[in-house]
């Protein structure tokens, strides 16, 4: 099969097209539910799905998307009120409460899949994909449905912007300005619900909370304000879903869900590893430049303090002496010192060891920090 | 919450008042935080309320700001509900309320104090965003306006708010512990502008942890533990006696107030600060 053929799969494209949407409405509500730490609410909505799924299923007699979504987003919904009463109500922390709740929904729900298995007949058709998610089985038809979902949840975030980022930044403020603060977070959480709902039969009710995290994640890594973080997040989000279709594409029988959830994690791991300035390599890089910073202050707060203990600007201090004081170090830190022009080697006397004299420069530096240290304090 | 004394809504109720606080119980949990508090504070003072750990001093302010519910009682501002009293109204919270990682700018965060006067759906201008930078200025931190917020330092994420809080054209401003764990540089800043609101008659009602800048700062007190214990001018309210009605056995904090009580002004003994 040559790039045409595959690419104009008719299969593959339904696939692509709704793993691109599921991308973009996870990415964008993801930013909000990180944002606002409730991510783990993402999780919970997705596996309370569960039962929902079967009851839209047991209640209309047929795998109907409709009916079956729309039962996903009731019991997702009513596992959302049930973390917020468990929370408000009783004295369970936030996290016992999701836990509680995302597992007590899912276990009914795999009881209920249980009962529609049991009872057998060509009309159970296989409702357990949605557990891990069958993307092969999305038509086009189906495509419609997730596509105007997203639209719906894409047009109100858009309109309703600055509501959401106040309400997300600062809820508190919002409500002392008059917002209808409850509202517009049970808002966000049902839009969270409506992206986990869009991916049900992407990705499915177990990894489904990794689409609603993993991009906004990764975009919150490289960005600088929520405008910026929500478009990455919907890109990244796009560009995993491609991925994994793909992936799933080229190698017949490996599960497309997962294999998006996978292409997303990648993202993540390689965001958390090395964006600039909030990546793990970039903070740990500026952690010794820092204390290679101090290092080189205290060596030349040392040598000020000698200089003035012996009345002398040009006393040269001994490097074994500064090296008991500073470690092994300061032979090091002394030459970036040098480098710096703040202070010159010398050699006091024949036979001796070396010695290290402060430069002009590197006078007034140590003078300068050193009134910087005492204004600090004042 | 209806109270018949203060007659049919939309009836002024001591409209000559800043704030006017009648009968103010607000309970958690079953324990009272603030009991039968009455208070009054006049337009175009500055104001501190000041009161020992646990005495419900933020409880008060959020209260009356209706994020807190009470359970008895009724607040009027300039004689109406806060409700109706929105837009005349800023608050600048407890600098630690919110989370500072948030991916935005000093800019934009400022920009956020003028959403109360939008509206919903709007969005902010060329005016408001003019009117933000202009407050930045106010609070002397201008060149941080594209700062992302997580690397502000402590004093500057307050001036942050506080410039919020400006942009919000208020006439009664209330902030919480606005000095807590600022530097000296930024305490100073945020006194002189709060002074300047006064002085423009603005009214600004403040709590505050540090009893020995009271006399200096406020020219109004109001001495809170649960209970009000005192309140007034700083000169007539302020006293050790007051202060140790409220504070009870925690005395070593008192040691510079009773020299001060005298009324001559604090000076004589300012503690190294």
């Amino acid at each position: 099969m040559n790039l045409i053929d595959f690419l104009s799969d008719y299969t593959l494209q339904n696939v692509a097209m709704g793993a691109a949407i599921l991308g973009v409405v996870s990415g964008v509500l993801g930013s909000f539910a990180v944002l606002r730490r409730q991510s783990l609410v993402g999780d919970a909505l997705s596996h309370a799905a569960l039962p929902g799924i079967c009851l839209g299923f047991l209640v209309v007699g047929a795998r109907e998307l409709g009916a079956i979504l729309t039962g996903a987003l009731a019991t997702g919904g009513l596992a959302a009120l049930t973390i917020l009463a468990l929370t408000r109500l009783s004295r369970l922390k936030t996290d016992a409460a999701i836990g509680i709740s995302l597992s007590v929904f899912f276990a009914l729900g795999v009881v209920l899949l249980t009962v529609i298995q049991g009872r057998g007949g060509a009309s159970q058709a296989g409702l357990e994909t949605f557990l891990f998610g069958q993307a092969a089985a999305i038509l086009r038809g189906d495509l419609w449905i997730m596509g105007a979902i997203t639209l719906a949840a894409l047009a109100a975030v858009m309109i309703f912007w600055k509501e959401f980022k106040l309400v997300t930044f600062d809820p508190v403020f919002a409500q002392t300005i008059g917002l209808p603060v409850t509202l517009l977070e049970i808002a966000l959480t049902v839009m969270v619900a409506l992206a986990v709902v869009v991916g049900l039969q992407m990705v499915g009710v177990v990894l489904m909370a990794a689409m609603v995290i993993a991009p906004a994640v990764a975009a919150r890594q490289w960005t600088r304000r929520l405008e910026h973080m929500v478009i990455l997040a919907a890109l990244i989000g796009m560009a995993s879903g491609i991925t994994g279709a793909l992936i799933s594409a080229t190698a017949r029988g490996l599960a497309t869900g997962p294999l998006i959830v996978l292409a997303a994690s990648a993202i993540v791991v390689v965001s958390i590893l090395f964006a600039p300035e909030r990546g793990v390599l970039w903070e740990a890089l500026a952690r010794v430049r820092e204390r290679r910073a101090l290092r080189g202050r205290q060596v030349l707060d040392t040598l000020l303090q000698l200089t003035r203990t012996h009345a002398d600007p040009s006393y040269p201090a001994e490097q074994g002496m500064l090296d008991t004081y500073h470690g092994h170090e300061t032979r090091a830190a002394l030459e970036r010192l040098a480098a710096r022009g703040f202070v010159n080697p010398a050699r006091h006397m024949p036979g001796e060891g070396d010695h290290w004299v402060l430069t002009r420069e590197g006078l007034a530096e140590a003078e300068r920090l050193d009134a910087e240290i005492s204004g600090a304090n004042r | 919450m209806k109270d018949l004394r203060t007659g049919p809504p939309g009836e002024l109720h001591e409209p000559g008042l800043a704030l006017h606080v009648e009968d103010l119980t607000v309970s958690y949990h079953g324990r009272p935080v603030l009991w039968d508090i009455d208070l009054d504070v006049p337009p175009g003072v500055m104001a501190a309320i000041v009161g020992p750990n646990g005495a419900g001093k933020s409880t008060l302010i959020k209260s009356v700001l209706e994020l807190v519910p009470a359970t008895a009682g009724h607040v009027r501002l300039f004689g109406k509900p806060y409700a109706a009293q929105r837009r005349r109204i800023a608050y600048v919270p407890q600098r630690t309320s919110v989370d500072w990682d948030f991916p935005t700018t000093a800019l934009d965060v400022v920009m956020m104090g003028r959403y109360g006067h939008l509206g919903w759906v709007r969005r902010p201008g060329a005016a408001d965003r003019d009117r933000a930078l202009g407050a930045l200025e106010e609070v002397g931190i201008a060149d941080l306006a594209g700062r992302q917020i997580s690397q502000l330092s402590g004093g500057q994420q307050q001036r942050v708010f506080l410039a919020r809080a400006l942009v919000q054209d208020a006439d009664l401003y209330f902030l919480d512990e606005p000095m807590a764990g600022v530097d000296a540089t930024t305490e100073r800043a945020i006194v002189r502008l709060l002074k300047g609101l006064r002085d423009r008659g603005k009214t600004v009602i403040v709590v505050h942890h540090d009893l020995q800048t009271v006399r200096e700062y406020f020219d109004w007190i109001v001495i809170l533990n649960v209970r009000v214990i005192a309140q007034g001018p700083v000169h007539e309210a302020y006293t050790a006696d007051h202060l140790r009605q409220a504070y009870g056995g925690q005395i070593s904090l008192l040691r510079g107030i009773d020299e001060g009580a005298v009324p001559v002004a604090g000076e004589a003994e300012a503690p190294a600060r």
